[in-house]
């Protein structure tokens, strides 16, 4: 009896200390940048100092001079028009193609859905030599049309995706019933697959906004300007000027971008986990 | 009601079954295939699928193809035509020093940081498996890594990792490992910068493996476990020879998708190094991106990135049997 208890006793101080330690070299960086958003230059650049403190007063300068002085809210801009325009058209090719492979099609969508999932294996650093091209001639590099219509290649792969292992969970009683009262197929789709698929879309929304917020190496392909940038690229390219970092409203950019993603993702994490786990976990 | 419901079943069924019968000697060779339900469903299908079909083609499919041709040519930035020059660009870049040691690179970072984020998350997984008070809040915090915009996390790290002002060297200075301004330039040395990059790498894809696997812990019945235990194997008993073989086809996942993002990654070298100190640090997907895409020789670019390929098809080859296997299952 004392043996269990002291077994239960010793699991539960080591999972603790598991989770203290990973916890924290996990989320240090973010801590990291709180601290210095708020530091004094002359406290940041000062070696003596010990860089946990705060040695000097905080001060709010970095968010001014951020917000002031750089163009970040325009890459906000940028990032929030470029996530809204690409959630649209990922619906719009995502919603019908997911319904038509785990409906329409039969065992051969299966291996379709199968193959579009491949698809998103596809890198966007082995794309992104022709893309420039493509972007090219269509006319689009240096504004953020070129990402509104490269961001979708990889939006929808894995939409359609999550999408099929949704609309599988229907019952496929409920649209026969449908049916049977007189609607077409297609009008049993629009009027009751996808408002029962609410919350299924509002995962394709959330996922693809933030795939888009995450992406790095397109935007720094096709786009030049500073004032047509995306976030993931402006803040460590235009906030950085010749060598000189100004580390304090480049910290702030970063946990001011991050914050509200991480928690947007958290709320519907174990719905993207189950987009990867490919049939792996029953 | 139970009579009622029989009822209109039978009469929604029988009308169609009872026109088919009628018709069916006579129509069928007549009436095509596209206005049979299954024809007009499929047609439907075809249709509902066709512009997200179209354009994957368009924008994957196409510049797939165009990645090949480019290899194939002497194609730059901003050049009107180009003339097939066979397997010249890859003549240039295997003679590359640059281009061997990103080869060799590419798979240091890709393995090392597998090897690393597979330990930590089996660990770290196993730790969050149970509920317990405050769980919520302590997966939070371990996912910020991957949630958060790689270029920004990276950007920390560039400055926790700073040549001078490094948080890292004031604390082992203050620990006295060394000496006042004597600490190592954790971006400046060969192999310090490696080391960095791949830590990095570690950080970012930890969070995502260990979600994954979580996936699979709890999948895992817990009676089976529980079971081991009361016959009296200890925790790590248990652990090794029960939980961890039970997880190895969710591990086999987030090993097949931790090396896609590894490999095809550019972002965190980019931002840490950009490649340097004399390309001690360059990988594949970042000599394309300055070759391609900075230097503009687009040709070359493209050969680099189609060294991505072989490793790409032999994931996808890993993923489509365990699709497979899932389907039968």
């Amino acid at each position: 009896m004392r043996n269990a208890l002291s077994q239960k006793i010793l699991e539960h101080v080591s999972r603790w200390f598991v989770l203290v330690v990973f916890a924290v070299l996990l989320a240090f960086p973010f801590y990291w940048m709180l601290i210095t958003t708020f530091k004094r230059t002359a406290d940041l650049y000062t070696l003596e100092n010990n860089p946990f403190k705060f040695n000097l007063p905080p001060t709010l300068d970095h968010l001014r001079l951020l917000f002031g002085q750089t163009k970040y809210v325009m890459w906000l801009e940028n990032t929030a028009i470029v996530g809204a325009i690409v959630v649209g058209i990922t619906l719009v090719l995502a919603l019908p193609a997911a319904y038509a492979l785990t409906r329409l099609t039969g065992r051969w969508g299966q291996r379709m859905g199968i193959a579009i999932f491949l698809t998103y294996l596809v890198p966007p650093t082995l794309l992104f030599i022709p893309l420039s091209r493509v972007v090219a001639i269509l006319g689009l590099q240096d504004t953020i049309w070129s990402v509104v219509v490269v961001y979708p290649t990889f939006t929808v792969p894995f939409s359609i995706w999550l999408l099929m292992g949704f609309f599988k969970s229907i019952p496929r009683e409920l649209e026969d019933a449908a049916m049977v009262d007189g609607l077409t197929r297609l009008g049993a789709f629009v009027k009751l697959v996808v408002p029962i698929s609410l919350s299924g879309i509002l995962t394709v929304v959330i996922f693809t906004f933030t795939l888009v917020t995450q992406e790095f190496v397109y935007a720094l392909t096709f786009i030049s300007t500073e004032n047509n940038q995306m976030l993931g690229v402006g803040v460590p390219t235009f906030l950085v000027r010749g060598d000189v970092y100004y580390w304090g409203s480049l910290m702030a950019a970063c946990l001011i971008a991050s914050l509200p993603i991480a928690v947007l993702y958290n709320l519907f994490l174990d719905r993207f986990i189950a987009g990867f786990t490919v049939g792996a976990v029953k | 009601m139970a009579m009622k419901e029989s009822g209109s079943g039978l009469e929604a069924k029988v009308p169609p079954e009872v026109v088919g019968v009628k018709t069916q000697d006579v129509d069928v060779a007549k009436v095509p295939w596209r206005r049979t339900p299954e024809g007009r469903a499929r047609l439907l299908g075809i249709g509902l699928f066709s512009p997200a079909v179209l354009y994957l083609v368009a924008l994957i499919g196409v510049p797939f193809v165009l990645a090949f041709v480019y290899a194939f040519t002497d194609v730059k930035v901003g050049s009107v035509s180009s003339h097939y020059v066979g397997l010249e660009n890859f003549r240039s870049i295997l003679q590359s020093p640059s281009f061997r040691k990103a080869l060799g690179n590419s798979f240091i970072f890709t393995i090392v940081s597998q090897i690393l984020v597979i330990i930590g998350s089996t660990i770290l997984s196993v730790a969050l498996k149970d509920r317990f008070h405050g769980r919520g809040f302590v997966r939070f915090l371990i996912l910020l890594p991957w949630v958060a915009p790689i270029s920004l996390g990276a950007i920390g790290w560039k400055w926790i990792l700073d040549s001078l002002y490094s948080v890292i060297s004031w604390v082992l200075v203050a620990l006295h490992f060394y000496k006042p301004y004597s600490a190592p330039m954790w971006l400046g040395e060969p192999s310090l910068a490696m080391a960095s990059v791949i830590l990095v790498h570690t950080w970012r894809l930890l969070p995502f493996s260990t979600v994954i696997m979580l996936a699979g812990l709890t999948a895992i019945p817990k009676d089976i476990p529980e079971a081991a235990q009361v016959d009296g194997a200890g925790f790590f008993r248990t652990l090794f020879q029960i939980t961890i073989p039970m997880m190895l086809p969710i591990i086999n996942v987030a090993v097949l998708f931790g090396i896609i993002f590894t490999f095809t990654d550019m972002t965190v070298v980019y931002i840490l190094t950009a490649g340097g100190p004399y390309d001690s640090t360059q990988v594949l997907p970042s000599l394309a991106f300055f070759t391609g895409i900075l230097a503009g020789d687009l040709s070359q670019g493209a050969a680099i990135s189609l060294f991505l390929v072989p490793i790409l098809v032999v994931i996808s080859y890993f993923m489509l049997r365990m699709a497979h296997g899932a389907e039968i299952a």
